[in-house]
């Protein structure tokens, strides 16, 4: 019993946060390559972006969540999405949008984004420091323990305050993504320009209009998984390091420019690296017994060490490549 | 319908191409509200080209297209569509993964107060689409497609439309009840411009032909005279 609850604190939980995270991220990589062709880079920096501006708020205004009972980085969140979305239309505005213009070929764009990644990364590294800081500045994170109700379950599932309020707003951002896509307006002139811009644009559809609310909600985006991740650990400048690969390996496993497909390949990426590194010894033990003599169950039966969780996400990004380059959904190649 | 004599699309001497390399040599085009044009031609004239420049889609370097008397030549198309001009393109003239009423809705983008009204008539032009409204415009038959396709232009209510081979690759089936249509939309008051490769066939609805050949127009007149001039017959009708 005290197996299972193993098994759902380190797999099931720890699996849906990273999901989650990465589903959001690679939402907005698929939205940015439907409309404009090129893959972002810089959209792990833009998760880091609104982060940061959480924790500037937060930091600012340390009280404000205590009167509505949220903890004040939640609070925050809405501003920070702004500010976010802001950034992306801005960056798009300066760095994009002039070599679009000149019609360069997409790699063009993908380098210019590695070069906004940078400047990005140095500008918040200079205003916060190098070292990890907690959003939780005024408030206190709290752990909630469920225990089974079961005979023997002494060990209790283990879900902290952060992770429900991640599991949450993700349900919510991706229920209003699905209702913008398919009963706004704009949300289907969107699907409809990453079907065909040529005919999308004979058809009267204003095509920049669809590039600047493609960044708003891919900078919103962005700002919701980056502030969840920071809240579940802490903040760091160099946060973009540990999503970049999974979420651009989440939106290729999903099939590239299909929504639904990253959140898949989100859920699909956080799930393979926590069963990666989830030591299945421990699932093992309760059948010790019943084992023959010379198979000695090892103390550790994790396929990759947690330092190296980072190489599971490479791992699919190339066999996906290799073998269904469409990814799942039959997206595009990128 | 106003009665002025302003032709509905008046193109004059309009030369023009792609990077530097004229297509079009100097193409006359009228055509009154109401009337049905034909282009035919020999592959390479420069058929589409001349819808394609009408639309915006390509630079005119010489020459002036009016619509209703107002010059029109480079502008952008988005900014057609609200002048009442609709363009169908041969290929890729659907967005495959919405759906046929998706497809539908696009076309009045810039006029999402007719929504309503326009998919009613264009159900009405179209029944088979009504039937399909809801599966994505990416599974039917070419046909299908055209009809989706044409019904999308129609969506922005145009006072022109025009159509790039319409009948391209279709059953001779489909093609009659595609030229069925054409004539049932310009008698609802929309003029036409098609390109066609089914020139007997297209000229017979045609109320003006033009014979476009490398870039010129080598005969203009009424459908019914092209398909009556022994010349026209024998270069390019076939015999």
């Amino acid at each position: 019993m005290n197996e299972l609850v193993f098994f759902i604190n380190n797999v099931v939980i720890s699996g849906s946060v990273s999901g989650s995270i990465y589903a959001i991220g690679a939402v907005g990589v698929t939205l940015i390559f439907s409309i404009m062709r090129f893959a972002h880079f810089a959209h792990a920096d833009m998760m880091t972006f609104g982060a940061f501006m959480v924790l500037l708020l937060t930091t600012a205004f340390p009280a404000a969540g205590a009167s509505l009972g949220v903890p004040t980085a939640v609070l925050m969140l809405p501003l920070a999405m702004l500010l976010t979305a802001a950034l992306a239309v801005g960056i798009d505005k300066i760095f994009y949008k002039p070599l679009r213009a000149h019609g360069v070929k997409s790699i063009v764009l993908v380098i210019g984004s590695l070069g906004v990644t940078l400047i990005l990364q140095g500008l918040i590294r200079l205003f916060s420091g190098t070292g990890a800081q907690s959003l939780y500045v005024d408030d206190r994170k709290e752990i909630f323990r469920l225990a089974l109700p079961f005979e023997g379950a002494r060990a209790p599932i283990v879900v902290t305050e952060p992770q429900i309020y991640l599991f949450v707003i993700t349900l919510v951002a991706v229920v209003a993504l699905h209702l913008f896509l398919n009963r706004s307006r704009l949300g289907k002139a969107m699907r409809a320009m990453s079907d065909n811009p040529e005919l999308a644009q004979a058809s009267g559809i204003n095509t920049h209009t669809i590039v600047a609310v493609t960044w708003i909600i891919a900078g919103a985006l962005a700002a919701i998984a980056g502030t969840l991740l920071s809240l579940d650990v802490t903040f760091k400048p160099d946060l973009s390091f540990f999503l970049l690969l999974p979420i651009f390996a989440a939106a290729i496993v999903g099939g590239v420019g299909h929504p639904y497909g990253a959140v898949v390949g989100g859920f699909v990426v956080g799930f393979a690296e926590t069963l990666a590194v989830f030591n299945w010894s421990v699932l093992l033990r309760p059948f010790r017994d019943s084992l023959p003599l010379w198979l000695e169950l090892p103390s550790n039966l994790a396929f990759v060490g947690t330092e190296y969780k980072i190489v599971v996400p490479f791992f699919i990004l190339v066999a996906i490549l290799v073998w269904r380059p469409t990814g799942l959904f039959k997206g595009k190649v990128i | 319908m106003s009665s002025t004599t302003r032709p509905l699309i008046d193109a004059r001497d309009v030369h023009g191409g792609y990077g530097g390399m004229n297509i079009l040599n100097g193409v006359n085009m009228t055509l009154e509200a109401d009337e049905v044009g034909v282009i035919v031609g020999p592959n390479g004239a420069g058929k589409s080209t001349m819808l394609k420049a009408a639309f915006g889609l390509l630079h005119i370097n010489q020459g002036e297209i009016l619509l209703n008397g107002q010059p029109i030549q480079n502008l952008p198309p988005n900014q057609l569509v609200q002048r009442g001009m609709g363009f169908v393109p041969q290929e890729k003239n659907v967005f495959p993964s919405l759906s046929v009423q998706e497809n539908l809705e696009m076309g009045a983008f810039l006029k999402p107060q007719n929504v309503k009204r326009m998919l009613a008539q264009v159900y009405d032009f179209f029944p088979p689409l009504y039937e399909k409204r809801r599966q994505p415009a990416g599974e039917l038959s070419g046909g299908q497609r055209q009809m989706v396709a044409m019904g999308r232009a129609l969506m922005a209510e145009p006072s022109l439309l025009l159509l790039d081979e319409p009948t391209a690759g279709l059953s001779p089936l489909y093609m009659n009840e595609i030229f069925d249509r054409v004539k049932k939309i310009n008698a609802a008051g929309v003029g036409i411009l098609m390109v066609e490769q089914n020139a007997k066939q297209a000229l017979a609805i045609a109320d003006k032909g033009f014979v476009l050949a490398a870039g010129q127009n080598r005969f203009t007149d009424t459908g019914t005279a092209l398909l009556a001039n022994p010349d026209v017959a024998k270069s390019f009708l076939g015999g």
